[in-house]
Protein backbone atom coordinates (compact mmCIF):
# COMPACT_ATOMS: atom_id res chain seq x y z
CA UNK A 1 0.00 0.00 0.00
CA UNK A 2 2.06 2.97 -1.17
CA UNK A 3 -0.76 5.46 -0.42
CA UNK A 4 -0.31 6.00 2.61
CA UNK A 5 3.19 7.23 2.50
CA UNK A 6 2.47 9.51 -0.54
CA UNK A 7 2.70 13.78 0.11
CA UNK A 8 0.27 14.36 -2.65
CA UNK A 9 -0.84 18.07 -2.39
CA UNK A 10 -5.14 18.01 -2.80
CA UNK A 11 -5.44 21.41 -1.78
CA UNK A 12 -6.63 23.96 -4.82
CA UNK A 13 -4.84 24.21 -7.81
CA UNK A 14 -3.67 27.69 -8.97
CA UNK A 15 -2.04 28.54 -12.30
CA UNK A 16 0.78 30.63 -11.81
CA UNK A 17 3.17 32.29 -14.64
CA UNK A 18 6.47 33.12 -13.21
CA UNK A 19 7.70 36.02 -14.71
CA UNK A 20 11.75 36.22 -15.55
CA UNK A 21 13.11 39.58 -16.32
CA UNK A 22 16.46 39.68 -15.15
CA UNK A 23 19.70 38.88 -15.97
CA UNK A 24 20.66 35.64 -13.67
CA UNK A 25 23.64 36.68 -11.58
CA UNK A 26 24.00 40.61 -10.42
CA UNK A 27 21.33 40.36 -8.30
CA UNK A 28 19.03 37.62 -6.27
CA UNK A 29 15.89 37.82 -8.31
CA UNK A 30 16.76 34.74 -10.92
CA UNK A 31 17.34 32.19 -8.07
CA UNK A 32 14.62 33.08 -5.70
CA UNK A 33 12.33 32.97 -8.58
CA UNK A 34 13.33 29.73 -9.52
CA UNK A 35 13.06 28.37 -5.90
CA UNK A 36 9.28 29.56 -5.82
CA UNK A 37 9.27 27.81 -8.73
CA UNK A 38 10.21 24.82 -7.21
CA UNK A 39 8.31 25.41 -4.14
CA UNK A 40 5.33 25.20 -6.16
CA UNK A 41 5.59 22.87 -8.19
CA UNK A 42 5.83 20.75 -5.10
CA UNK A 43 3.11 21.84 -4.23
CA UNK A 44 1.23 20.15 -7.51
CA UNK A 45 0.47 23.99 -8.78
CA UNK A 46 -0.11 24.52 -12.12
CA UNK A 47 3.31 26.57 -13.35
CA UNK A 48 4.23 28.11 -16.38
CA UNK A 49 7.45 30.14 -16.34
CA UNK A 50 8.13 32.88 -19.31
CA UNK A 51 11.59 34.38 -19.85
CA UNK A 52 11.41 38.09 -20.93
CA UNK A 53 14.03 41.02 -21.54
CA UNK A 54 17.58 40.06 -20.08
CA UNK A 55 15.54 36.92 -18.34
CA UNK A 56 16.39 35.23 -21.41
CA UNK A 57 20.39 34.95 -20.28
CA UNK A 58 18.92 32.77 -17.09
CA UNK A 59 18.35 29.50 -19.92
CA UNK A 60 21.70 30.57 -22.16
CA UNK A 61 23.30 27.13 -22.43
CA UNK A 62 27.47 27.11 -21.34
CA UNK A 63 26.94 29.22 -18.59
CA UNK A 64 30.31 29.58 -16.53
CA UNK A 65 29.90 31.50 -13.09
CA UNK A 66 34.20 30.66 -12.01
CA UNK A 67 34.50 34.33 -12.08
CA UNK A 68 32.24 35.78 -10.27
CA UNK A 69 32.49 33.05 -7.43
CA UNK A 70 28.58 32.00 -7.47
CA UNK A 71 26.36 29.16 -7.90
CA UNK A 72 25.83 28.15 -11.46
CA UNK A 73 22.57 27.11 -10.86
CA UNK A 74 21.87 27.03 -14.69
CA UNK A 75 21.45 23.74 -14.77
CA UNK A 76 18.38 23.82 -12.36
CA UNK A 77 15.93 24.75 -14.84
CA UNK A 78 16.76 21.48 -16.68
CA UNK A 79 15.42 19.78 -13.51
CA UNK A 80 11.81 21.51 -14.10
CA UNK A 81 10.76 18.32 -16.11
CA UNK A 82 11.07 16.07 -13.19
CA UNK A 83 8.78 18.62 -11.38
CA UNK A 84 6.52 18.11 -14.01
CA UNK A 85 7.12 21.75 -14.91
CA UNK A 86 7.28 21.79 -18.87
CA UNK A 87 5.50 24.99 -20.09
CA UNK A 88 8.52 27.23 -20.54
CA UNK A 89 8.22 30.05 -22.68
CA UNK A 90 10.75 32.58 -24.15
CA UNK A 91 9.88 35.77 -25.82
CA UNK A 92 10.64 36.09 -29.19
CA UNK A 93 11.74 40.19 -29.37
CA UNK A 94 14.14 39.73 -26.47
CA UNK A 95 15.66 36.60 -28.20
CA UNK A 96 15.86 38.52 -31.38
CA UNK A 97 17.16 41.77 -29.34
CA UNK A 98 20.12 39.85 -27.66
CA UNK A 99 21.39 37.99 -31.05
CA UNK A 100 20.08 35.05 -29.79
CA UNK A 101 18.25 31.64 -31.02
CA UNK A 102 16.46 28.70 -29.70
CA UNK A 103 19.90 26.78 -30.05
CA UNK A 104 21.37 28.74 -27.56
CA UNK A 105 18.89 27.76 -24.75
CA UNK A 106 19.87 25.09 -22.58
CA UNK A 107 15.89 24.17 -22.07
CA UNK A 108 13.14 22.93 -24.37
CA UNK A 109 11.01 26.30 -24.69
CA UNK A 110 8.01 27.37 -26.63
CA UNK A 111 8.93 31.13 -28.57
CA UNK A 112 6.24 33.41 -28.03
CA UNK A 113 5.57 37.12 -29.48
CA UNK A 114 4.59 39.77 -27.42
CA UNK A 115 0.70 39.10 -28.25
CA UNK A 116 1.03 35.06 -27.52
CA UNK A 117 3.13 36.54 -23.98
CA UNK A 118 -0.46 38.45 -23.49
CA UNK A 119 -3.16 36.30 -23.80
CA UNK A 120 -0.44 33.76 -21.82
CA UNK A 121 -0.62 36.11 -18.74
CA UNK A 122 -4.84 36.41 -19.54
CA UNK A 123 -5.36 33.13 -18.69
CA UNK A 124 -3.24 32.71 -15.66
CA UNK A 125 -4.69 33.15 -11.53
CA UNK A 126 -1.52 34.59 -10.42
CA UNK A 127 1.53 36.10 -12.05
CA UNK A 128 4.68 36.71 -10.30
CA UNK A 129 7.32 38.69 -11.80
CA UNK A 130 10.96 39.23 -11.00
CA UNK B 1 25.81 21.35 15.15
CA UNK B 2 28.89 20.72 13.82
CA UNK B 3 30.40 16.72 13.27
CA UNK B 4 33.71 15.72 14.77
CA UNK B 5 35.26 12.80 13.21
CA UNK B 6 39.28 11.90 13.03
CA UNK B 7 39.70 15.06 15.55
CA UNK B 8 37.96 17.14 12.71
CA UNK B 9 35.01 19.61 12.87
CA UNK B 10 32.55 19.49 10.20
CA UNK B 11 30.05 22.50 10.35
CA UNK B 12 26.30 22.02 10.01
CA UNK B 13 23.07 23.66 10.37
CA UNK B 14 20.71 23.42 13.38
CA UNK B 15 19.08 20.51 12.03
CA UNK B 16 22.23 18.60 11.21
CA UNK B 17 22.75 20.02 7.77
CA UNK B 18 26.59 19.70 6.22
CA UNK B 19 27.00 23.89 5.73
CA UNK B 20 29.92 23.02 3.01
CA UNK B 21 29.02 19.89 0.19
CA UNK B 22 32.79 19.84 -0.31
CA UNK B 23 33.44 18.65 2.75
CA UNK B 24 31.42 15.11 2.92
CA UNK B 25 33.23 11.72 2.43
CA UNK B 26 31.82 8.42 3.32
CA UNK B 27 33.27 8.00 6.43
CA UNK B 28 31.18 11.09 7.20
CA UNK B 29 28.18 10.21 5.78
CA UNK B 30 28.40 6.89 8.38
CA UNK B 31 28.82 9.22 11.25
CA UNK B 32 25.57 11.82 9.89
CA UNK B 33 23.69 8.27 9.50
CA UNK B 34 24.12 6.67 12.97
CA UNK B 35 23.40 10.05 14.33
CA UNK B 36 19.42 9.50 12.34
CA UNK B 37 19.87 5.98 13.60
CA UNK B 38 20.44 4.43 10.54
CA UNK B 39 23.21 1.79 9.86
CA UNK B 40 23.54 2.08 6.28
CA UNK B 41 23.95 -0.74 3.99
CA UNK B 42 24.30 -1.18 0.17
CA UNK B 43 20.43 -0.06 -0.30
CA UNK B 44 21.09 3.24 1.89
CA UNK B 45 24.73 3.46 -0.37
CA UNK B 46 22.31 3.48 -3.60
CA UNK B 47 20.14 6.10 -2.80
CA UNK B 48 22.58 7.96 -1.16
CA UNK B 49 24.99 8.04 -3.94
CA UNK B 50 22.02 8.48 -6.02
CA UNK B 51 21.01 11.98 -4.82
CA UNK B 52 24.97 12.77 -4.89
CA UNK B 53 24.88 12.57 -8.78
CA UNK B 54 21.44 13.97 -8.77
CA UNK B 55 22.69 16.81 -7.28
CA UNK B 56 25.94 16.88 -9.21
CA UNK B 57 23.90 17.24 -12.56
CA UNK B 58 21.16 19.50 -11.52
CA UNK B 59 22.87 21.63 -8.29
CA UNK B 60 19.69 20.97 -6.42
CA UNK B 61 18.25 18.47 -4.05
CA UNK B 62 14.83 16.86 -4.82
CA UNK B 63 11.86 17.34 -3.51
CA UNK B 64 10.27 13.65 -2.35
CA UNK B 65 8.08 13.42 -5.23
CA UNK B 66 10.56 13.88 -7.55
CA UNK B 67 13.38 11.47 -6.37
CA UNK B 68 10.45 9.08 -6.11
CA UNK B 69 10.11 9.28 -9.52
CA UNK B 70 13.92 9.65 -10.49
CA UNK B 71 14.29 6.70 -8.80
CA UNK B 72 11.77 4.70 -10.47
CA UNK B 73 13.27 5.66 -13.95
CA UNK B 74 17.06 5.11 -12.89
CA UNK B 75 16.68 1.96 -11.08
CA UNK B 76 12.72 0.51 -11.52
CA UNK B 77 9.73 0.40 -10.15
CA UNK B 78 10.98 -1.96 -7.00
CA UNK B 79 12.90 1.09 -5.61
CA UNK B 80 11.41 3.83 -7.07
CA UNK B 81 8.28 3.95 -4.74
CA UNK B 82 7.62 5.65 -1.34
CA UNK B 83 7.43 2.63 0.79
CA UNK B 84 10.54 1.43 -0.23
CA UNK B 85 12.30 4.68 0.26
CA UNK B 86 10.24 5.27 3.53
CA UNK B 87 11.78 2.15 5.13
CA UNK B 88 14.96 2.37 4.07
CA UNK B 89 14.35 5.82 5.78
CA UNK B 90 11.62 6.12 8.36
CA UNK B 91 12.02 10.14 8.89
CA UNK B 92 11.42 10.87 4.89
CA UNK B 93 13.81 9.55 2.32
CA UNK B 94 14.51 13.16 1.06
CA UNK B 95 15.17 14.75 4.17
CA UNK B 96 17.19 12.04 5.98
CA UNK B 97 19.04 10.80 2.24
CA UNK B 98 20.04 14.65 1.85
CA UNK B 99 21.79 14.61 4.84
CA UNK B 100 23.40 11.57 4.63
CA UNK B 101 24.94 12.61 1.40
CA UNK B 102 26.20 16.16 2.53
CA UNK B 103 23.28 18.09 0.53
CA UNK B 104 21.40 20.96 1.34
CA UNK B 105 17.70 20.16 2.79
CA UNK B 106 15.32 19.81 -0.65
CA UNK B 107 13.61 22.74 -2.19
CA UNK B 108 9.83 22.62 -1.41
CA UNK B 109 10.87 20.63 1.63
CA UNK B 110 9.00 22.18 4.82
Amino acid sequence: MAEEFDDEFDGPVKRFLFVNRKAPYGTVYALESLEVVLISAAFDQDVSLVFVDDGVFQIVKDQDTDGINMKNFSRTYRALEGYDVEKLYVEKESLDARGLTEDDLLVDVEILDSQGLSDLMDAQDVVITS
Amino acid sequence: MDYELDGNSFPADEEGYLTDITVWNKELADLIAKDENIEMNDDHWEVVNFLRDYYEEYQIAPAIRVLTKAVKKSLGEDKGNSKYLYELFPYGPAKQACKIAGLPKPTGCI
